[in-house]
């Protein structure tokens, strides 16, 4: 399922002296099965063009595709329900949506509104439990008696229980601890490899996007002025640096060994094991020369 | 500014009750302590009126009021819409239930007496004076300043073994987090409908099943940030209001003097002129 935002501008407040715009003419296409980056500023729209991607927000201007579904500004968008479901979205600090009295009836709350039967959504929650990492036991208890970073998985499961197509993630990891932030994203990156969800991670961690993403789209005050691959957004560090963007920690280090080594490499490396081998490589040629 | 303020906020837009808007006009420069005596002390005068030269003069003092604060009428009528609604109710129920009086006209089964258009236009001239002046005093004061000027008035209760400026912390407190709650509402919200939670449709014993996913979290967190604004006070030292000293001043001036004495005068008119 493609999602392509054509000419999107929206306003907070609309028609009134408040009025204030987020975003400016932002196109954006996201082809099926892809990982796509948006990172950006504090302030630059990222949290406003996420929730266009299931309809939660409605264009002011312009319109979003979500698979055959057309969210158009100036028309009234029915029945959103399919889209949501398709669409699934992890807010910043999904903790905060927890609200049933155990774990079990609050991962089953989503497919249940979206019309699953009971025992299809309790064998979802089983399923899920395990895989965001946590003993099964947990189904059972209190969402409130959990630790920050249990909540965080049991929410998480929560919205995979949906069964989307597409997953937005906003900040997935923020305030949690280094290794719970790496089985996070890993979890996400081999549902997205296995399940073939497109993937939407909203993020200001360049090491994140770099990592996993197929494209990054660079969001700077309401608009998007770039998008592309790792490859090609990173090469560039004077545009990022326009932007008030740094280039993630392997690409500086990789610049600094360029720099000792006296010459480029032919191409940019997104991780640690990539830019060994790229090294080694250039160092063998370096002898065989 | 990871969330902007989107549904919740809409509904709010147009309301203008304890609203504030900052302005230097004769009214937004009286001390919060003359303004606040001055409204109280007017909703108690108001009932002093009873004939049309009472309630015509309640309604011009008003009217310059509202002149003299430099808010556009058309905006504070647009902003008390839904008290105008409640306005024209009370009116039908006057002229329609009153039977005294000359019979004015007679609409099949409804009849309507001279007392009751009196009554009627009465009791809305009453009410509508009440909620401007009151709508005044919130939207030329600052909630900060409210607080700080009921705490000062309230001081001489502390005598009596009131806990005045607990009161008055607790109200800046309150006011202080509104803003913050909706924006949590909001945030909360979009993330049970992002779940097919659906506040807007369906029959009403649905929607209100709908409230606890939204209300549940939102407690939570309410408490959550009380227990930690409690904490941040305590390791910062705060013992209550004792030998306590204030950043923000009031200062009584001539101005303060010059309402209280209009206020002295507007009601011996009312005083003079009533039947």
């Amino acid at each position: 399922m493609d999602i392509k935002l054509q000419q999107v501008s929206y306003a907070y407040s609309m028609g009134t002296p408040f009025e204030k715009y987020a975003l400016f003419d932002v196109d954006l296409t996201i082809p099926h099965g892809t990982y796509q980056a948006i990172i950006g500023h504090t302030g630059s729209g990222k949290s406003t063009i996420l929730q266009h991607f299931n309809g939660l927000l409605k264009p002011s201007k312009g319109q979003v595709h979500i698979g055959d579904r057309v969210i158009a500004a100036g028309r009234k968008a029915k029945e959103l329900k399919p889209v949501r479901q398709k669409v699934g979205i992890v807010f910043q600090f999904p903790e905060h949506q927890l609200f049933e009295e155990t774990v079990l009836k609050d991962i089953m709350f989503g497919p249940m509104n979206f019309g699953v039967s009971e025992q299809v959504a309790e064998q979802r929650a089983h399923d899920l439990i395990k895989l965001v990492g946590l003993p099964e036991d947990v189904l059972d208890k209190s969402p409130f008696d959990l630790s920050g970073g249990q909540m965080r998985r049991v929410a998480i499961a929560g919205v995979l229980a949906m069964d989307p197509e597409v997953i937005v993630l906003d900040e997935p990891t923020a305030g949690l601890d280094p290794r719970g932030q790496k089985e996070i994203m890993d979890m996400f990156y081999s549902l997205h490899k296995e399940r073939g969800l497109t993937t939407i991670l909203v993020t200001h961690s360049m090491e994140d996007a770099a990592r996993y993403a197929d494209n990054i789209a660079i969001m700077h005050e309401g608009r998007c002025v770039l998008n592309g691959t790792p490859q090609e957004i990173f090469s560039d560090a004077d545009t990022l640096e326009k932007y008030r963007l740094e280039l993630p920690h392997i690409v500086r280090f990789q610049r600094r060994i360029e720099k000792l080594m006296g010459r480029s490499l032919p191409k940019i490396c997104l991780t640690e094991e990539d830019l060994a081998a790229e090294v080694a490589h250039a160092l063998r040629e370096g002898r065989d020369a | 500014m990871p969330y902007e303020r989107g549904v919740t906020l809409k509904m709010m837009e147009k309301m203008i009750f304890g609203r504030y808007i900052p302005g230097d006009s004769f009214v937004h420069r009286l001390d919060p302590r003359s303004k606040l005596m001055f409204v109280f002390a007017f909703i108690v005068v108001v009932f002093l009126a009873n004939n049309i030269v009472t309630y015509a003069l309640l309604l011009a003092f008003t009217l310059l009021v509202i002149l003299m604060s430099r808010i556009r009428l058309y905006f504070l009528i647009n902003g008390l819409k839904p008290v105008i609604i409640l306005l024209v109710f009370t009116f039908l129920i006057h002229i329609f239930f009153t039977r005294e009086g000359d019979l004015l006209f007679e609409l099949g089964f409804l009849k309507v007496y001279e007392e009751g258009l009196r009554q009627g236009i009465f009791i809305s001239i009453r009410f509508l004076v009440l909620v401007f002046m009151t709508s005044i005093l919130t939207l030329t004061t600052s909630p900060i300043s409210i607080t700080d000027g009921i705490e000062v008035l309230l001081n001489p209760l502390k005598k009596f073994k009131m806990p005045v400026h607990e009161l008055a912390l607790m109200m800046s407190i309150a006011l202080r987090f509104i803003p913050t709650l909706m924006d949590e509402t909001d945030k909360i919200m979009k993330a049970q409908m992002a779940r097919g939670s659906d506040l807007s449709a369906g029959p009403l014993k649905e929607r209100v099943k709908a409230v606890v996913p939204l209300l549940v979290p939102l407690f939570v967190s309410a408490f959550k940030r009380a227990e930690d604004l409690a904490t941040a006070m305590e390791v910062r030292g705060y013992r209550g209001g004792e030998g306590r000293t204030r950043y923000r001043q009031l200062k009584w001036d001539w101005r303060d003097t010059l309402c209280m004495v209009i206020f002295v005068a507007m009601t011996a008119l009312l005083v003079f002129y009533r039947s």
